[in-house]
């Protein structure tokens, strides 16, 4: 059982769900309120991630983020290392390939939110920024929890485009996917088996979870 | 309730008057003006389309026409021409929507508190026993009949101290054993009201019996505005509102509940037995006597099962295009309308100035014509 590479995956999640949460609430609403010439095309890039294969997603990121792009030209000056094959690399290239799992989910969820609900609430004198706090964050919930748990288990579980952004560096990059499939390779299937079903059985505990807290709040809202 | 309306008294501290203008032509077409005094029930009346609540959501800031001024004490709100526009949630406007919207996780005292600027348990319980909600706090808006709803909604409005009112269709979605009982609420209520009200209805029935003046849009255009008594004069208002809502508004004072479960009420043009009213007696109400119900004698009939016999003298005749015309009668000071056919009012040779008898069935009289509280007096 390769303990590292756990850890280096639920930390990889957890960052992941933390930096896409604000954003899948804010974009989500935005783009469930607004409506606009180009949505159409916005929200098509927004899915793009979800039907490139993670290869070709990883290769664009490669070049987006390596050594002769601008971005891994300025991350180099700044912080003295590159930003492919390093956690932070990988960090970046999770967060945009997330993207899908994250919005979508929760702009159905703001969807939800009957328009008159948030006329009520401007003309009871809360601020927009109170409204979303205690009248649509609680009702477009299950929304943005689905994203949360999407992204989460997504991320535990992404292979190729982690495989192409970070390598495989234990401690560093070679998350549990990738320390999987080293194991097959090595013909270690016991080990591979160990943390397949390890894997298993934290997306499914995961999920069940999320089901349960979600008909919870469907009950209260009931 | 007495302390609850108290609690309400000392709402709203200084009472202004609510001006609003609009010309738009698109998207929506808008043209309208009008002034609201404090204290005073305004009802915006047309036909589904007819932009009545386009105007509603002009004034609480949910719309911007494209050339539209909004005061309330002469404090702008929204004025194009000087690129003032208020957010909504800035301007203090209590909003009861048409199907309530209430916060569905939210129970109905916490619905209530939202509006506040501090939140009040108290002050949420005392609003919830002024709209007779007296104990269910505690529910969520899904454990509330739509009446219930409608109540919680009234609540949450005034608990935001509004300087305005406004009420968009807030009795169509309940049933109208409700809406009666809401209709005398409403009233009761509106004499501690210092604030002006506005209220957005289809039903010409509602807007008579609640408001004191009445304004009539049609294509988003206010193509009247004045009492009941004035509306009913104006040819343009009829055709906007259709014929068939043209009513009277007369005050009558109930009498006694007579054991054969009718009601006898005075009225400045004589007695009124009406179908069995829950009104104590003493209680004034104001009665909407249609004018397709109403058959007009010359002499005082006898022998006739119609028991509400009202004599007055005829002010005006006025043809219309069809086969009818419409008859003012002055009963008492107040004015009853007939809608009689024109070879009716030929064969009897009605004449301005002559005395004629105005006769209504009991049973022609529907149990929400009828409202607690005098109406408006005719500014004419």
């Amino acid at each position: 059982m390769d303990w590292t590479a756990l850890f280096l995956s639920l930390r990889l999640a957890g960052w992941t769900v933390a930096i896409l949460l604000p954003l899948s609430i804010l974009s989500g609403r935005w783009l469930a309120y607004h409506r606009f010439r180009a949505k159409g095309l916005v929200e098509a890039m927004v899915m793009l991630p979800l039907v490139l294969p993670p290869t070709v997603f990883g290769f664009y990121m490669l070049l987006a983020f390596g050594r002769n792009s601008p971005v891994g030209d300025m991350w180099l000056r700044l912080f003295g290392h590159q930003l492919v094959f390093t956690f932070e690399g990988l960090l970046v290239a999770s967060v945009i390939f997330n993207l899908p799992f994250a919005i979508q989910p929760a702009q159905r969820g703001f969807e939800a939110v009957p328009v008159e609900v948030r006329e009520a609430a401007a003309c009871c004198g809360l601020s927009p920024w109170r409204s979303l706090w205690k009248i649509e964050l609680p009702l477009a919930w299950p929304g943005v929890l689905t994203a949360m748990v999407l992204v989460f288990s997504h991320t535990l579980g992404e292979f190729g485009v982690i495989l192409m952004m970070g390598g495989s560096i234990p401690g560093v990059t070679k998350t549990i996917a990738i320390s999987i499939y080293d194991r097959v390779q090595g013909f270690d299937m016991q080990g591979a088996a160990i943390m397949s079903a390890t894997l298993v059985a934290i997306s499914l505990a995961t999920i069940t979870a999320t089901f349960m807290l979600s008909a919870r709040i469907g009950r209260r809202l009931g | 309730m007495a302390p609850a309306v108290m609690a309400l008294d000392a709402m709203a501290p200084e009472a202004m008057a609510l001006e609003a203008m609009a010309q738009a032509t698109a998207p929506i077409p808008l043209d309208f003006a009008f002034r609201v005094e404090p204290g005073e029930l305004l009802a915006l009346v047309g036909h589904s389309g007819s932009g009545k609540t386009t105007v509603l959501r002009t004034i609480a800031g949910l719309w911007r026409p494209t050339v539209a001024r909004v005061s309330i004490g002469g404090r702008g709100w929204l004025d194009t021409a000087k690129g003032v526009d208020l957010a909504a949630h800035r301007r203090r406007v209590g909003v009861v929507f048409q199907n309530y919207a209430l916060f569905p996780h939210l129970s109905a005292a916490r619905n209530v508190m939202a509006a506040m600027d501090t939140p009040d348990p108290a002050g949420a319980a005392r609003l919830l026993d002024l709209v007779n909600l007296h104990g269910l706090g505690d529910r969520r808006p899904a454990q509330l009949s739509g009446g219930q709803q409608q109540r919680v909604a009234l609540a949450r409005a005034l608990a935001r101290q509004p300087d305005a009112l406004l009420l968009d269709e807030p009795f169509s979605a309940v049933d109208r054993a409700t809406r009666e009982k809401l209709y005398s609420e409403i009233l009761a209520l509106r004499a501690h009201l210092k604030m002006p009200v506005v209220l957005v209805t289809h039903d010409m029935n509602e807007a008579q019996l609640l408001a004191d003046r009445l304004v009539v849009m049609d294509k988003g255009r206010m193509v009247c505005t004045g009492t009941t008594a004035q509306v009913m004069a104006d040819p343009t208002a009829l055709r906007a509102m259709g014929i068939r809502e043209v009513a009277a508004l007369l005050p009558a004072t109930v009498v006694s509940h007579l054991p054969d479960g009718l009601t006898l009420l005075e009225t400045p043009a004589g007695a009124l037995f009406l179908p069995l009213l829950e009104a104590a007696p003493g209680t004034v109400v104001r009665v909407r006597i249609m004018a397709h119900d109403v058959i007009l004698s010359r002499a005082r009939p006898e022998g006739l099962s119609a028991q509400n016999i009202l004599a007055g003298r005829i002010t005006r005749i006025v043809a219309g295009q069809g086969p009818a015309v419409m008859v003012h009668i002055d009963a008492g000071g107040h004015e009853i309308l007939a809608r009689i056919t024109r070879r009716a009012a030929e064969t009897m040779g009605l004449q301005v100035a002559d005395q004629v008898h105005a006769i209504l069935k009991s049973m022609s009289v529907a149990r929400d014509h009828i409202a607690a509280g005098a109406p408006a007096q005719g500014g004419d």
